[in-house]
C-alpha cells in the first residue's frame, strides 16, 4: 500500500477512534476496553498468514506460528465473550 | 517470501465487483470494528454491538483462512496447524471467560491484552528469521502475474521492530499487571528505576537503527537482545505502578497492544488488522487520558512519580481520634434517613461485596430511603470497574452518578456509606499540597450531613495516604469485611 494512502487511513482512523470513545460513558468504560481489547486481537490475521507461509519443515517457525495464533485467537474469542458476559448484566435493566 | 499481502496478486476468480472477495470481507469487518465502538455508547445497544463486531472479526478470520493468496497466486499451508490452534485458542478462551468472576475481571483483560501483544511480537520474531534466511530479499508483485525480488526496504525494518518492542512490551507489562491485580505480585520499585527505564528503551531503539542501517551484516543476536530488553522494559514500566494508578496503566497497555496490532497489519499490507489496530490504539489513548484527568495528573507523573515511593510524605498531624458506629446505630440512621449515597470502592470488589451491597440498598428503599450510588471515574482498578460490579448484582445504572453530579447531591444527603473507597474521598488531595493524591478531584463526601465509612481496619489504603476524613467529627467508623458488614446491617435494619 502506497505511504499517502497509509497516511490517509492512519490520520482518519485516530479521529475515528476519538471521536466515537469519547461519547462512550464511564458506566460502560470497562466492557469498552474488553471490547477494545477483542478488536486488537486482529492480529490474529497476521498470525494466520505467517502460520499459512511457512515451511512446514520448519518445526521452529511452526510452533511459533502456532503459538501466535493460540494467542491471538484467546485474545479475540476471550475479549468477546467477557464483554458479553458483562454487558449482559446491564441489558437486564430496562 | 514476502510481506506484502495478496493486494495487488488479484487473479481473475473470487472477485466481485472488481474486488477479490478477501478485500470486500476485510472491508465489512472494518466497518463493524467501527459500529461495535460506536454502539458501546449506550448500554442498551452495546451487547449487539460487541456482537457485531465479533462477526466481522469472524468473517475476518475465516475470509483469511481461505481466500487468501500471496503474491504468487498460492494459498495458505499448514491448515492443521491454523486450525489446531483456532481450536485450543478458542476452547481455553470460551472456557476462561466464562469462568472468572466479576470481581477479576480487571486481571482477565490484562491477560487477554497480553497475550494479542504476545501473537504480534511473535509474528515478527518468525517474519524475521524468514528475512535472515532469505539473505533480506523480498518478493513485490510488479504486475497481476510477475513479482520482483528486492532488498528489504528500511521502513520494512522500522515497522518489525517497532511491532517487536511494542509487542513485547505489551506482553510482558500486561503479565505483571495481571499478577499484581491478582495479588500475586506486589509493587516494587528502586531508586532511579525511571532513568533505568529510559535507558532500556533507549538502547532498544537504537539497536533496531543499527540493525536496519546495515540488516544483511547485522548478527540477529542484536534482534533478541531488542526483543530482551522490550521484555524486561515492560516488567520495569508496571511493576512500581499500583493502586488508584492500575486504570491509568491498563488503559495505555491496551493502546499499546492496538499498535503493536497495526504494526503487523503494516507489515503484511493489511488494512484491516491496520485499522482495527489503530482503531484500539486512539481508543486505548483517549481513555488513557480521560483517566489521568480525573485524577488530575499527566500521563508522565503517573508514569514516572509511581506513588510506591514518594507515599509516605502525607503530614503527620499527631495522634488522632476516629469514633465507631455500632451496627445498630448505623443502622437506625440509615433506615431513618431520606437520602443515602454509597461510595463503593476497591475493598467493596475485594470482599465481593457487591450483591450485599444491592440488598441494603432494596431494604432501605422498601423502608422509603432513597438510595444512589457516587462513582468516581478512577475508583477500583481499572475503568468503569464499580460500574460493572454493581450492574453484575443488579443495580440499576440509573442509580448509579457520576462525580459531577454526586458531588451536587451531597449537601441534601443524610447519610453517604464509604464500602472500601479511600483515596476517592481524601480531602487531603483539595488543600494538601504535600499529599500524592493532591490535585486530584475527589468525592466531597463530607458535605453530607453524616459519613459512616466502612473499613477492614485504621490502616491506611493501597497508596499509603492518612485519610482525614476518618477523623473529622462527622465521620463514624463501622469496622470490619464489606460483605460482612453489610448483611449484618441488612439484618439489623429488618429489626429496626
Amino acid at each position: 500500500m502506497a505511504n499517502e494512502q497509509i497516511l490517509y487511513i492512519l490520520i482518519l482512523v485516530i479521529f475515528l477512534g476519538f471521536v466515537v470513545i469519547s461519547r462512550v460513558p464511564t458506566v460502560l468504560h470497562t466492557p469498552l476496553m474488553s471490547h477494545a481489547n477483542a478488536i486488537s486481537g486482529v492480529v490474529i490475521i497476521g498470525a494466520i498468514i505467517v502460520m499459512g507461509r511457512v515451511d512446514p519443515n520448519n518445526y521452529v517457525a511452526l510452533i511459533l506460528g502456532l503459538l501466535a495464533v493460540i494467542f491471538g485467537t484467546l485474545n479475540v474469542v476471550g475479549g468477546f465473550v467477557v464483554t458479553d458476559r458483562m454487558l449482559e448484566m446491564f441489558k437486564k435493566k430496562k | 517470501m514476502s510481506l506484502t499481502g495478496c493486494w495487488k496478486c488479484s487473479r481473475r476468480k473470487n472477485k466481485l465487483m472488481g474486488f477479490p472477495i478477501l478485500i470486500l470481507l476485510y472491508i465489512i469487518a472494518a466497518v463493524t470494528f467501527i459500529i461495535g465502538l460506536q454502539m458501546m455508547s449506550k448500554p442498551a445497544s452495546a451487547r449487539k454491538g460487541n456482537i457485531i463486531a465479533g462477526i466481522g472479526m469472524l468473517m475476518a478470520i475465516f475470509g483469511t483462512i481461505f481466500l487468501f493468496r500471496d503474491e504468487t497466486g498460492a494459498g495458505l499451508k499448514n491448515y492443521g496447524w491454523i486450525f489446531g490452534g483456532l481450536l485450543i485458542g478458542t476452547v481455553a478462551g470460551v472456557v476462561m471467560a466464562k469462568k472468572v468472576k466479576m470481581t477479576a475481571m480487571p486481571e482477565m483483560v490484562s491477560l487477554f491484552n497480553g497475550l494479542g501483544g504476545a501473537s504480534a511480537a511473535l509474528i515478527s520474531i518468525i517474519e524475521y528469521n524468514q528475512l535472515v534466511k532469505d539473505n533480506f530479499q523480498i518478493r513485490i508483485a510488479a504486475t497481476a502475474d510477475e513479482f520482483l525480488v528486492l532488498p528489504v526496504t528500511s521502513g520494512t525494518l522500522i515497522i518489525l521492530f517497532s511491532g517487536i518492542i511494542l509487542g513485547g512490551i505489551t506482553f510482558s507489562g500486561s503479565m505483571i499487571a495481571w499478577g499484581k491485580l491478582s495479588g500475586k505480585i506486589k509493587d516494587f520499585a528502586f531508586k532511579g528505576q525511571h532513568l533505568v527505564n529510559i535507558a532500556l528503551l533507549i538502547i532498544a531503539i537504537g539497536l533496531s537503527a543499527y540493525i536496519t542501517a546495515d540488516a544483511v551484516n547485522a548478527s540477529p543476536i542484536w534482534f533478541y537482545a531488542v526483543l530482551m530488553l522490550s521484555l524486561v522494559y515492560g516488567i520495569l514500566f508496571v511493576m512500581p505502578i499500583g493502586g488508584a494508578d492500575m486504570p491509568v496503566v491498563i488503559s495505555l497497555l491496551n493502546s499499546l497492544s492496538g499498535m503493536s496490532a497495526a504494526c503487523s497489519g503494516f507489515l503484511y499490507n493489511n488494512k484491516v488488522i491496520f485499522t482495527g489496530g489503530i482503531l484500539v490504539g486512539a481508543a486505548g489513548t483517549i481513555l488513557t487520558v480521560l483517566m489521568c484527568k480525573a485524577m488530575n495528573r499527566s500521563l508522565m507523573n503517573v508514569l514516572i512519580g509511581s506513588f510506591g515511593g514518594s507515599a509516605a510524605s502525607g503530614k503527620d498531624k499527631g495522634p488522632m481520634q476516629h469514633k465507631e458506629i455500632t451496627m445498630n446505630d448505623a443502622a437506625v440512621v440509615m433506615s431513618f434517613a431520606n437520602k443515602v449515597i454509597i461510595v463503593p470502592g476497591y475493598g467493596l470488589a475485594v470482599a465481593q461485596a457487591q450483591h450485599a451491597c444491592h440488598d441494603l440498598e432494596k431494604i432501605l428503599e422498601s423502608k422509603g430511603v432513597q438510595v444512589k450510588y457516587a462513582i468516581h471515574p478512577v475508583a477500583g482498578r481499572m475503568p468503569g470497574h464499580m460500574n460493572v460490579l454493581l450492574a453484575e448484582s443488579d443495580v440499576s445504572y440509573e442509580k448509579l452518578l457520576e462525580m459531577e453530579v454526586a458531588n451536587e447531591e451531597f449537601p441534601s444527603t443524610d447519610v453517604v456509606l464509604v464500602l472500601g473507597a479511600n483515596d476517592v474521598v481524601n480531602p487531603a488531595a483539595k488543600h494538601d499540597p504535600s499529599s500524592p493524591i493532591y490535585g486530584m478531584p475527589i468525592l466531597d463526601v463530607e458535605l453530607a450531613k453524616m459519613v459512616i465509612v466502612n473499613k477492614r481496619s485504621m490502616k491506611p489504603g493501597y497508596a499509603g495516604i492518612e485519610n482525614e476524613l476518618f477523623y473529622q467529627p462527622k465521620t463514624s467508623m463501622l469496622f470490619g469485611d464489606a460483605k460482612k458488614a453489610l448483611n449484618e446491617l441488612v439484618s439489623e435494619i429488618k429489626t429496626v
